[in-house]
């Protein structure tokens, strides 16, 4: 037999024990909390499999799940068209394309915690800029503390101002790539604005939808911080999304097993739907 | 199809221009006849690339016009001029088929689907491209791109020329050929009038029945390709054309006698004008070595293949001779014959001898 040199392994130590401290010990444990029950002092029993069922008969969990995937569907419908219009419309060349990009990556640059506190101050209804705004000068009633719709209205718009400048800058870096001779040829060939769109700029800028749709996805299912400054899951549980339900269940109540079960499910879901995702918009790229 | 004029075109990316320097297109005047094939020659920056944009209605001038058939559409959009661009790098609708892309210019027009499959057949026929009709035209190799963009430019009958901006660059050299032969077939076969774009020579002379030779943003010569070789307008289009290019050795006028290093050469006919700086320019291949003539010596010997580059010194300057046939010595003496008939004068870069002798 050859003798193998097996030095290499010290080359990858490294990442291993990196990976194995960023990622799969913090991961185990909460393997290890899913499958037992928790007293105090330390105290663990084995429970099986009986978190993972109970939480996926529980209602509490199916109304967050619920309200997650509409949080996600409505901010990834509004952000991502909204994202591509804004990017079509900004100049290509000239003095005003920094001010533009700079404008836009603004509200990316603002720390989750500020952000969920400042749309807290701006949307209060007695002090609030927007929110004596509309309740006083439009004599709209509107009050996020209290009225679950508009604690949603408020939270999407908050996400569409904090994230849809990620999709204008991705669409915008894809637009800029498009050689002038691409928009010169369609002007001969007589198209439209549409089918300019439709077969020029569109499929120019699949790739880097693909990753804003991708990005924004698993950002805002994992969102956390800014609703839990703004709304803190209320009006009630209106605004209690997967994440926000689980610290709740975690450190609220301190139920490490079902929260541990919870962790899994929730982030099993972010990976199949994420892989979902890619494989479906990336299935007839050219290989 | 159309007859093109252009007339005292000038141009300017600046807004407002105040030397000659300013102007990418100094003044243009030029008649293009129906169903002509036109090379427009240059080094990169010659303002041909900014002629052609003009042409095809992307750029609007800062002055003069530009007449199709005799009518102004100097600003008109170029989807209203009714034109074909083919660009340097291909041009395809990467999410549709080959087919689709052919007819796209014919359906944005609204033209009935029954006569666009038998353009589309009859172009993908012309192109031998029939068998990919069907495939998703963005895993094509660089050659088939530019094949349909060609198609995409030619597909339309009624188009008033179709222009190439240098459309060879990407393609692979063993492909260059093919495509500049397959072009010059589909000119003879659809006789639109076409423009050709080019700064290489052999793609311009092997195109064109007529090549425009642009130097910063001005025509020095316009002429069929015999034309510029045997005979350059300037000592610009003597440099530019031919490989090598012309020699273009300065000289003195004495007593109606032309000296190169001291030494009388005979022109092919009178020379005209006076004053400024006079240059003879004879073509490489028609310089021939051996005993007599302008004594030289030899200092480079580069064989190109179906020839020999011999490179003479004749006092002070050096001449390049084209030798079929076997070659001298590096550092041998020799005698430089230049063929009368071929010899011309230039005064300050303009050509100042009449023709004279055979042609």
């Amino acid at each position: 037999m050859k003798a193998v040199n097996q030095r290499a392994w010290f080359f990858v130590l490294p990442v291993l024990l990196l990976v194995a401290f960023n990622a799969l010990i913090p991961l185990m444990t909460v393997v290890n909390y899913s499958v037992q029950e928790t007293f105090g002092n330390n105290l663990f029993f084995w429970s099986g499999l009986r978190w993972f069922e109970d939480l996926l008969n529980s209602e509490r969990f199916h109304a967050a799940l619920g309200r997650q995937f509409l949080f996600t569907a409505i901010i990834l419908a509004i952000e991502v068209p909204l994202g591509v219009i804004i990017a079509l419309s900004m100049p290509r060349r000239g003095p005003w394309v920094s001010v533009c990009l700079v404008t836009m990556a603004l509200p990316m640059l603002i720390p989750w915690n500020v952000v969920g506190a400042m749309w807290n101050i701006f949307t209060l209804p007695d002090i609030g800029l927007a929110g004596y705004f509309i309740n006083e000068t439009l004599g709209i009633p509107y009050d996020m503390t209290q009225n679950p719709m508009a604690a949603w209205i408020t939270i999407i718009a908050m996400d569409v101002w904090h994230w849809t400048s990620l999709v204008v800058l991705l669409a915008y870096a894809g637009l800029v790539s498009i050689p002038d001779a691409y928009y010169q040829a369609a002007k001969i060939d007589g198209a439209s604005n549409w089918a300019v769109f439709r077969f020029i700029q569109l499929p120019k800028m699949k790739q880097v939808l693909t990753i804003a749709i991708l990005l924004r996805f698993m950002d805002s299912f994992n969102i956390y911080t800014e609703i839990f400054v703004l709304t803190g899951g209320g009006p009630g549980n209106a605004t209690t999304l997967l994440s926000i339900d689980l610290v709740k269940l975690a450190l609220g109540q301190f139920d490490l097993g079902p929260a541990g079960a919870m962790s899994l499910i929730y982030f099993a879901i972010t990976l199949l739907v994420s892989w979902l995702f890619y494989t479906l918009m990336t299935k007839d790229d050219p290989k | 199809m159309a007859q093109i004029t252009l007339s005292g075109l000038r141009h300017s990316y600046s807004p407002n221009p105040q030397t000659p320097e300013d102007y990418a297109l100094k003044e243009i005047n030029l008649d293009w006849q129906d169903g002509g094939a036109y090379a427009l020659l240059g080094p990169s920056g010659c303002g041909k690339s900014t002629l052609l944009n003009i042409i095809s209605g992307l750029l609007v001038p800062s002055h003069g016009q530009i007449l199709f058939n005799g009518k102004d559409v100097t600003r008109l959009a170029p989807d209203k001029r009714n034109i074909a661009q083919v660009f340097q790098f291909p041009v395809i609708y990467d999410t549709m088929t080959v087919y689709d892309n052919l007819a796209f210019p014919l359906r944005n027009r609204g033209v009935p689907e029954a006569r666009v499959k038998a353009r589309v057949t009859e172009i993908a026929d012309m192109l031998e491209v029939s068998d990919i009709l069907r495939k998703r035209a963005a895993g094509l190799s660089p050659d088939a791109k530019q094949k349909i963009s060609m198609g995409r430019g030619l597909v339309r009958d009624d188009v008033n020329v179709v222009m190439f901006d240098e459309p060879l660059t990407v393609i692979d050299p063993h492909l260059k050929w093919k495509l500049r032969s397959k072009l010059k077939e589909l000119h003879q076969r659809v006789r639109a009038t076409m423009i050709y774009v080019t700064h290489d020579q052999t793609e311009a002379l092997t195109f064109a029945d007529q090549v425009v030779v642009m130097q910063d943003g001005d025509i020095v010569q316009i002429g069929s390709p015999v034309d510029l070789f045997e005979r350059p307008a300037h000592t610009f289009v003597g440099h530019f054309i031919g490989s090598p290019g012309m020699n273009v050795l300065e000289c003195e006028m004495r007593q109606g006698q032309v000296l190169v290093q001291g030494h009388a050469v005979i022109l092919e006919g009178m020379a005209t004008g006076d004053g400024g700086k006079t240059q003879i320019g004879i073509r490489p291949e028609f310089v021939r070595l051996g005993p007599g003539g302008l004594p030289a010596t030899v200092r480079k010997v580069m064989d190109v293949g179906r020839h020999a580059v011999v490179e003479a010194m004749l006092g002070k300057v050096a001449v390049k001779a084209v030798v079929n046939g076997p070659v001298p010595e590096i550092g041998a003496s020799t005698g430089l014959h230049f063929d009368p008939a071929m010899t011309r004068l230039y005064r300050d870069g303009r050509i100042a001898s009449t023709a004279g002798g055979r042609r």
